[in-house]
This record gives structure tokens, sequence and C-alpha cells, in this order.
């Protein structure tokens, strides 16, 4: 191990580069630019390409060709960035194509304010592309998890087939903190996509056994031939239009991830074994409510924090628990209430669900998160 | 080998027919690129056929390669990651005049500046057909369509101008009428390192025909063949049977313009890598 003081754009970098990414496409934008500066430096370096290239879209899109040859790929960009980049991720959806979308958020919309945090792309990293699709977001709250949750990304994007968001903020992009890295990357545990191992005339480019719904995926020149479509396909990868092929091809496509919740949600609890109240928080506003637990608790309000990790799919088990548990739900972001819509639904009135969205530019401090936490315990 | 070989080789089984409307061009183009694969020997393992959407991107589906058919106007960046994923793949992409100079004409000119190794068969009906017949930036001036009922008043591109402009190292056009032609052209195309654009004229009798009192197929392909101009006739001419010949509307095929000076954009990477790693 050895510890460096890094930023959260350079350590999702360094997961990248641990994870295996061997191509990187995209553009610059503010507050991610710094992934392509040090990737376009760090890829070469280990045999992986690195392209800048005319659009968004067509950044992802080279990913997206990338991994169709075999390539861990990624692409990374911002608010306005991730706008464009919807078209092409709805492509990687249905086409199945294992790809890492990291969004550093910024304030939106259009230009908003380009350095500054907030978390509006919470719905969008859910449901920006048109069209009934299943997706994976993760949002990190701390340079080191930057580091470790790109790995965990790519490895999901892999094992899934799935395009999987990595959802961070202008807080955690930016800030510089203390992480320590491995020194032999070589020791990190990495998926690879599952690959045929039947004959290529064998090969069904969609077809699935059992329980397992991942199809296996042949590299682009690997001898095994098939076809890459938008449009809705049945086992053999060609079009089906009818209602019955539609519904198959759909259902595939979300249970393949909703089979498995256990293996891809995540989340943290801190202190909240005999907590009386949950704030709930995610990514770059859940920093600060660390402290805000802290503070409250030396006042005798007994509250702790659930920190989504996953936050999509949404931890609906583990939410629904918490409701059962406590008194009530802070639910603090960095916009004006979007993730609270989805507690409120999950929580189904079992206990209340309050809201502390900021939506100025600046995280809050932890005596404003504790402000609005009193507000509601009464004390 | 015959066209029915051909088929039986290249194209995948139980996916003909084709969706192309009778007297279309299309299916021409695309045998001519399974001619031109024929012709240079190519295993089908190392040919990828990337497309985009229109009329036609559907002749992606239709072949045995490593193929896709992505979204509109994206196929050439799509294509461009395959190409540097591995670069030994033969990348060919067919597009439309809509596709690969509308949403996609600022891939386009990138690609070309790249002068990466790809093959972009642009098969030019001068409209959108799949759509139902609106202008193109290919439908040439006055024309009518579903979006010009008063004619169109937007100049169409120089397509190969614009290309060569933009850095493409190999710029050829062809028509459908003249097949022998067009495989020749996209043979050199795909053997040509660097990025490649041949522009193949096709008749769309259903919706850019009708729509201008063109006739049927049959007299589409004749107005190919009266307005085409082999490249090296073209050269021939003076000044001014040329300038009477463009201004009645005729136009060089052939290869039009080969440079193999500039380095290909995947072979510039590799020496990137070893700059990168302590090498020169």
């Amino acid at each position: 191990m050895s510890i460096k003081l890094l930023q959260g754009n350079q350590a999702v970098v360094e997961g990248a580069i641990a994870a295996g990414v061997k191509f990187y496409g995209g553009y610059p934008i503010t507050p991610s630019t710094e992934i392509a500066e040090q990737l376009s430096a760090r890829l070469p370096q280990v045999g992986g390409k690195f392209m800048q290239t005319e659009d968004e879209l067509a950044g992802l899109g080279a990913a997206v060709g990338a991994s169709m040859g075999g390539k861990k790929a990624m692409t990374a960009t911002s608010g306005p960035g991730f706008s464009l980049k919807q078209e092409m991720l709805g492509l990687a959806c249905t086409a199945e194509i294992p790809v890492v979308i990291v969004d550093v958020q910024r304030v939106g919309p259009a230009t908003g304010q380009p350095t500054s945090p907030a978390q509006g792309e919470v719905m969008m990293s859910r449901w920006g592309t048109h069209g009934d699709h299943w997706v994976i977001v993760v949002s990190p709250v701390s340079v080191p998890e930057c580091f470790w949750l790109t790995i965990r990304a790519v490895n999901l994007a892999e094992k899934y087939r799935v395009p999987v968001i990595i959802l961070m903020d202008e807080v955690v992009g930016h800030m510089r903190e203390k992480i320590e890295l491995p020194d032999d990357y070589s020791t990190i545990k990495t998926v690879e996509r599952k690959r045929p191992t039947c004959k290529p005339e064998d090969y069904l480019a969609y077809g699935t056994t059992g329980d397992d719904l991942v199809p296996p995926m042949a590299d682009f020149g690997s001898g095994y031939r098939w076809h890459v479509t938008g449009l809705i396909h049945d086992d053999t990868g060609f079009p089906k239009g009818t209602p019955e092929g539609t519904v198959n091809a759909l259902n595939r496509l979300h249970d393949k991830i909703y089979n498995n919740l256990d293996d891809i949600v995540t989340f943290e609890e801190y202190k909240m074994e005999d907590a009386e109240y949950a704030i709930l928080s995610f990514g770059g506003a859940a920093r600060t409510a660390y402290d805000t637990v802290d503070m409250a608790r030396k006042e005798g309000i007994k509250v702790g924090l659930f920190r989504a990790i996953t936050i999509w799919p949404f931890p609906e088990k583990q939410v629904k628990a918490l409701a059962g548990k406590v008194k009530g739900i802070l639910v603090h972001e960095l916009n004006y209430g979007q993730y609270v819509l989805e507690v409120e639904r999950v929580v189904s009135g079992k206990c209340p669900v309050w809201l502390y969205g900021k939506y100025d530019n600046s995280s809050a401090t932890p005596q404003q998160l504790l402000a609005e936490l009193k507000k509601h315990t009464g004390r | 080998m015959g066209m029915e070989q051909l088929v039986e080789k290249y194209f995948r089984p139980g996916r003909l027919p084709h969706i192309w409307c009778p007297g279309c061009g299309h299916g021409i183009i695309t045998g001519a690129i399974v001619k031109a694969v024929d012709k240079l020997g190519l295993s089908k393992d190392e040919v990828a056929v990337i497309s985009g959407i229109g009329c036609s991107s559907r002749a992606s589906g239709y072949l045995d390669f490593n193929t896709a058919n992505t979204l509109h106007g994206r196929a050439l960046p799509i294509a461009s990651g395959l190409k540097m994923a591995n670069p030994k793949l033969k990348v060919i992409v067919p597009s439309g005049d809509g596709d690969a100079t509308a949403i996609g004409g600022n891939h386009l000119i990138h690609a070309a500046r790249r002068n990466i190794d790809l093959t972009l068969v642009v098969y030019n009906n001068s409209i959108y057909g799949m759509t139902g017949g609106q202008y193109s930036p290919m439908t040439p001036k006055g024309s009518k369509a579903t979006t010009a009922p008063y004619l169109t008043i937007e100049p169409a591109f120089n397509l190969l101008d614009l290309a060569k402009a933009a850095g493409a190292t190999f710029v050829a056009r062809s028509t459908t009428f003249h097949v022998q032609n067009m495989v020749d052209c996209i043979a050199k195309g795909i053997q040509h390192k660097g990025f490649s654009i041949i522009e193949c004229v096709s008749a769309c009798p259903t919706n850019f025909g009708r729509q201008n009192r063109m006739g049927a197929a049959p007299k589409m392909m004749e107005w190919q063949r009266d307005h085409a101009v082999m490249v090296g006739a073209w050269n021939r001419m003076d000044e001014e049977t040329r300038a009477k010949a463009i201004a009645d509307g005729k136009f060089p095929i052939g290869v039009l313009y080969e440079n193999n000076d500039v380095q290909e954009y995947t072979e510039a990477y590799d020496d990137l890598i070893k700059r990168a790693q302590g090498g020169k």
C-alpha cells in the first residue's frame, strides 16, 4: 500500500486502470475533465487507448465500439454531456454492451454552474434514455470510494452486460483526500465478461441458460459472428416485433438485474443500531451527515445515517426495513427533491419522510443538516 | 463467383428478402460490398460492418460478418472505437446520405480528419427514404420532397470535396449503373490504409424519383449512365468542356483521390503507446 493525496477524479482514473479498462472515449467537460486528462496519460502506459472525440455522443459511442471489440471501456462527463449521451446509453442497454459512464454532476439545467456541486441527475441517471430500461448507478462519498467503486462499476458492467453509471458530484470529483492505493493492482479482484465456449456455428448471440440471464458475449473478430442492434430482438440478436417477443426481451433486461439485487445493491449504515431517526443520503451530500449524526447524538437525538452506495436499483428492501424501525427519515440531497420521491414510494406512509433538498450550489454544513433534523424531531 | 453463390456465402440465412423497395439501388451497393470482400479474399471473421439507421443501414443485418445496426448518424464513432480495440478488423460502414452527412456529419469530418482506417460507403439516394421522402443535405437544390413542397432552396453538399478537405485519404464515387466500377472502388477503399469514402449514387424511385418525375427505376439508372463520366475521361476534358459537363449535372466516377503518405490513426496510436512506455 502506498498513501497518496488524490482528487476524486484521479481516484476514478486509478480505479479504471486497476479494473482493467483499456479504452476511454470522451469529450472535455467541467468538472469531469481531469478523468480524461489523466487517462490520456495512464491508458497508453498500460497498453490501453484514449480517444478525445468530437462530441459527447461519439465519446460513449467509441467506448461502446471498443467494448464490442472486447475491451473494457468507459467514458466520463458532466450534466450537459450526460444529456447528450443518453441515446447511446439506450443502445448499450438494449444491445447489452458493457460500459461505464462517469457523470460528475454540476448545477443544471443547461450550462447551470459548471464548478458548483449538485445532485440533479439522480432521476436522469435512472430514466434518462427513452424507453423502459434498467441500469446500475453507484455513487461514491469519498476519494477512496471513488477508487474502489470504479473497480466495482467495471466489474458489474462486465458481469451483467449493462451500462453502469458512476454518479459523482463536483464535491467528490474535485476534493482531495488521503487514499491508500495497492502497490500491485494485479492483486485486485476483477471480473471479465463471459465469452462463448461453444462452437461458433452454435453461438446464439443472446441465448441464455437456466437462471443465468446474462448471455455470453463474443468479441468482434474472435470468430463468432453476431449482430448488434438497437431494435428489440430475440435470442438470435435479430429484430423481433411480436408482442410476446417484445415482452420477453424487456423482461430479461429487467430480470438479469433485479433477480440479483443482493449482489448489486450496496449501502452503508452509520450508527443505525439504536437509531430512532435516519438520515438517508448518498454521494457528496452524505459527507455532511456523519458529523451531523455525531453532533445530534451529543444532544441526545438518536439518529443514524443510511447511505445508498448503489442508488439504482433503489435499495428497496433495506429502506422498507428502515421505515419499520425508525420514527422518521430525513432525506438529504443536493437538488429540489428527486431521490425523496422514491423513498416516499417505498416507505409508503410507514413513517414520516422529510426532505432537506439543497439547491443553492453548495453543500450543507453539518450544522445546517442538524437544524433541519431538529425541525422534525422536535428537539 | 455468381451472385447466387455470393448470397449463399456472405448473406445470413433466413434474413432475406430485404426490406428495400422494388427498384431501389441499395441491393446493388450491398452486393458490390460483398463482391469487393470476395475479390480481396477476406475471411468473414475479419470483416465488420457497422451501420447507423436508415434504409442503407439495414445492410448490416443481412451480411454474415461481425455486424451492428446502431444509432442514426453514429456508426462512425462506434466503428472507430471498434477499430481501436481491434485494428486487424476491416471495418466497413454503410451509411445513407442523411445518416452520413446530416445527423452524422460531424462524425464524418472527424473520422476523415483522424485518417482512421474505416471504409465509409455512402448509399446516396438523395433523400430520406425510410421516413418517406424528406430532403437531405445531398438532395439537389430545386428538388421536391415531402418537406419541400415548394422545392428545396438548400444547396447539396459536395460530399467528396468535403471529405477530402477534412482529411480523407481515399475518395471515390460510383453509381449503381456502373457495378464493376463500384466493386473496384470499394475493394480499393477497403485495401487503402486510412479513411476511405466511396459515394455510391443510388436510386430511390419510391421516394425521390416519383416526387421529381424521374420515371421508374430503369429510367433513374439511365440518368446515372448519362451523367456519370469515368474519371480518366473527366480529367482529359478541357476546362470549357468540363464546365459544361458540370452545368449539365454530370460528375466523375472512379477513384478521385488517394494519398498514401499520411499515417493511419491506429498506427499512429501504436507509436504513441511506445512513446508513453518509454520508447522513442
